[in-house]
């Protein structure tokens, strides 16, 4: 129905709530049949985005382009876009054929038509036998599969999905995502989409923006995001779990020689460091194991607590200096047992240790235009 | 309220123990069915219903059987219909009490509407709007006769600016009760319009917008649905006061004429012509027109969806 598009152009979108900024120039270029995913921790402004770019919150700055025509300025009900509401807000008082086929009554389509495309999307989403049920009677999986038909009958040019299964449970979280991702494969529909866990927004995006207190931290594909994270904040996210202080002792080029507390380690640098520099490490727990027995040359831990995770162990170890370390391994270790830690230098990563201050927490009175702000940081 | 209290079984009861362990202890039983000790809590209040409603209601009733004058049983009611002038009071103050309840529904739905989120001044508005619910039908009728009267401000200001020649008649008929009722009876169904409406959850009509429904569209058919089942209670509720209307049908109304509503013939009959009897016969009519007008609107209400709204409020 809708009018396909080639790019939809966020140009330096911002909102402030009243001198806090919950979404800070955010800048994003978005192709027609992507699938992009904007992640990051509760607050950080995703909904935000979301709201601004469906009509429902105006813009304190910036501008919104679909082919070069903005439209920051047209009313919710004129750009068609579709938008699956986090609470999934179905309308309490219509059958689930009533909802979905609201949107396509509003517009009004041909009655054969409303009924052909209802059930069409009815039976996308497996929900044909309980047409006559109103959403009150649904489980929470369900509901959410109505929220999606309502918003896909419309072939909307956009979807957006607020954080649409953080509601459900951990299996039928896990169904409902592979469901979407065959959504869109099989419609092509131009997906935005909210979420804070980052294990969804890399399997079913195209590319991702990470987001922090409204500040766009990096844009990228689940894969550049998952393996160069940006800064150690991404990092963090992406499930580097241990952060550890070193001193640089040597640079050729990325590659950084490290003192970790007395044991000597290999390293990737993100950023311009050189010998000297205090810097910290960021390793997954996975990427870190214990070196088989013999004279390993790692980092020296004592292991302090272990849990039993089906096919592994997760390990938190701690170092010489009591700062606590996190690794996995096959075989179960005893608390109190020494180790010798090692890891792939590709995968150790090193970072400047401070976070630049432009995306600390508090941006007390920052005005659209106003001093110069940290860019987007895109590898 | 699911707590058991676990009794050692008496020596020599083991039938009767096993017995219990098939089925759920009564405690839990009528937990089951809402019955456990929260109930004594409708105790005050089934006391107060019985005393100061059941008890005045049903002596009433009895006592409009019995005429002083005699005739046999219903010879109160036989009086009052087949009197057309005692006959009327009933259209005359159903025609008073259904429009100033739905003139008070309509005029609530606009202005809670425009008033439910927040804004500056919200309070201040809020504030003069449920005002007159502190004025008293009484200080009512006063302002009304000041302001609307034959020399009140109104018609001066319109002689004054020769707008009119004769001042307007718009106190001592249905006009100025109809005034008094809408001023009074307003707040209530704002009051009540606005916190039904503050349920409804916002989400809905933005979802609804994000569906393509313009402004007129969500309204109609998100808000209203969501909202009609609180506009039959509103209503309801702004008949009921309307209909029981006594002194501004006297202050500011015309008592013998257009205005004759069936309160003030109940009271002439009660305290004028001290015939208790037909009074409260008077009065168990008023009882049976409002039930049948407010079931007839509950039936109605009956049909709508009435569920959740997702609100939080
Ligand atoms: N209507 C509002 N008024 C004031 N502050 C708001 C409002 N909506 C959101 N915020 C603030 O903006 C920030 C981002 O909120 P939101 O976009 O909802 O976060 P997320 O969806 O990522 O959890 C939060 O700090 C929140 O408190
Ligand atoms: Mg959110």
């Amino acid at each position: 129905m809708m009018s396909r598009f080639s790019t939809l152009g966020l140009d330096r979108v911002s909102r402030d709530f009243g001198g806090h900024t919950a979404l800070e120039e955010l800048t994003l270029d978005i192709a027609g049949g992507e699938f992009v995913a904007l992640l990051g921790p509760s607050g950080c402004g995703k909904s935000t985005a979301l709201n601004c770019l469906a009509g429902l919150l105006p813009l304190t700055g910036g501008a919104i382009l679909l082919d070069g025509e903005r439209i920051d300025s047209i009313a919710p009900e004129r750009r068609g876009f579709g938008m699956v509401f986090q609470n999934y807000a179905l309308f309490p008082h219509l059958t689930v054929r009533g909802n979905v086929a609201f949107g396509l009554k509003m517009a009004r389509v041909p009655k054969a038509d409303i009924v052909r495309r209802t059930d069409r999307a009815l039976e996308t989403v497996q929900l044909t036998g309980h047409a006559h049920r109103r959403p009150g009677q649904l489980s929470g999986g369900q509901q959410q599969r109505v929220a999606i038909a309502r918003a896909i009958v419309l072939e909307p040019r956009l979807v957006l999905m607020d954080e649409p299964l953080s509601n459900l449970d951990a299996s039928l979280r896990l169904e409902m995502r592979t469901e979407i991702r065959r959504l869109h494969q099989s419609l092509g529909l131009t997906t935005v989409y909210v979420t804070h866990d980052q294990e969804e927004a890399l399997s079913l995006a195209d590319r991702l923006v990470v987001l922090r207190d409204g500040v766009t931290q990096q844009i990228g594909t689940p894969g550049e995001v998952y393996g160069r994270p940006a800064n150690r904040y991404v990092a963090a996210f992406m499930g580097y779990r241990n952060m550890l202080d070193v001193t640089v002792t040597a640079a050729r080029g990325a590659r950084l020689s490290l003192d970790l507390a007395g044991a000597r380690i290999t390293g990737l640098g993100r950023a311009p460091l050189s010998a000297g520099d205090r810097a910290v490490a960021a390793l997954r727990p996975e990427d870190l194991e214990p070196a088989a027995d013999g004279p390993a040359r790692g980092i020296p831990a004592a292991v302090e607590v272990v849990e039993y995770h089906g096919r592994e162990f997760a390990v938190q170890a701690r170092l010489g200096d009591g700062r606590p370390v996190h690794f996995r391994t096959a075989r179960r270790p005893a608390p109190g047992d020494a180790v010798e830690l090692t890891a792939d230098p590709e995968r150790v990563l090193v970072f400047p240790p401070d976070v630049p201050a432009a995306l600390g927490a508090s941006r007390p009175g920052r005005r659209p235009g106003g001093s110069p702000r940290l860019r987007a940081v895109t590898p | 309220m699911t707590r058991v209290r676990e009794h050692p079984p008496p020596p020599g009861a083991a039938p009767r123990a096993s017995a219990s362990r098939a089925r759920p202890a009564l405690r839990h039983r009528l937990a089951e069915r809402g019955v456990d000790r929260t109930l004594l809590l409708l105790a005050p209040g089934a006391v107060f219903l019985v005393l100061l409603f059941c008890y005045p209601f049903l002596y009433g009733l009895q006592l409009s059987f019995q005429p002083q004058r005699g005739g046999g049983a219903l010879a109160n009611y036989r009086a009052f219909f087949g009197d057309p002038y005692l006959r009327e009071t009933v259209w005359i103050t159903l025609g008073l009490a259904v429009p100033v309840a739905l003139v008070n529904c309509l005029a609530a739905v606009p202005v809670a509407f425009r008033t439910r989120g927040p804004f500056r001044g919200r309070r201040l508005i809020t504030t003069l709007l449920v005002m007159p619910i502190t004025l008293g039908t009484v200080l009512t009728a006063q302002g009304l006769l000041g302001y609307l009267g034959p020399g009140g401000w109104l018609n001066k200001t319109l002689l004054a600016t020769g707008i009119t020649d004769t001042p307007l008649e718009l106190v001592h008929n249905y006009w100025g009760v109809f005034a008094s009722l809408v001023i009074t009876g307003f707040p209530f169904s704002y009051l009540l319009t606005l916190s039904y409406l503050t349920g409804i959850d916002p989400g809905l009509e933005q979802a609804a917008a994000t569906l393509g429904a313009s402004k007129r569209q969500r309204f109609r058919h998100v808000t209203l649905p969501l909202l009609a089942p609180g506009l039959a209670v509103t209503f309801c509720l702004s008949f009921v006061l309307a209909f029981a209307v006594f002194p501004s049908a006297q202050l500011v109304g015309d008592p013998r004429g257009e205005t004759h509503v069936i309160s003030i013939e109940a009271y002439q009959a009660a305290f004028q012509k001290f015939d208790y009897s037909l009074g409260s016969a008077i009065a168990m009519v008023m009882a049976a027109v409002m039930t049948a007008v407010v079931l007839v609107v509950l039936a109605w209400r009956s049909m709508l969806y009435r569920g959740a709204t997702g609100g939080k409020g």
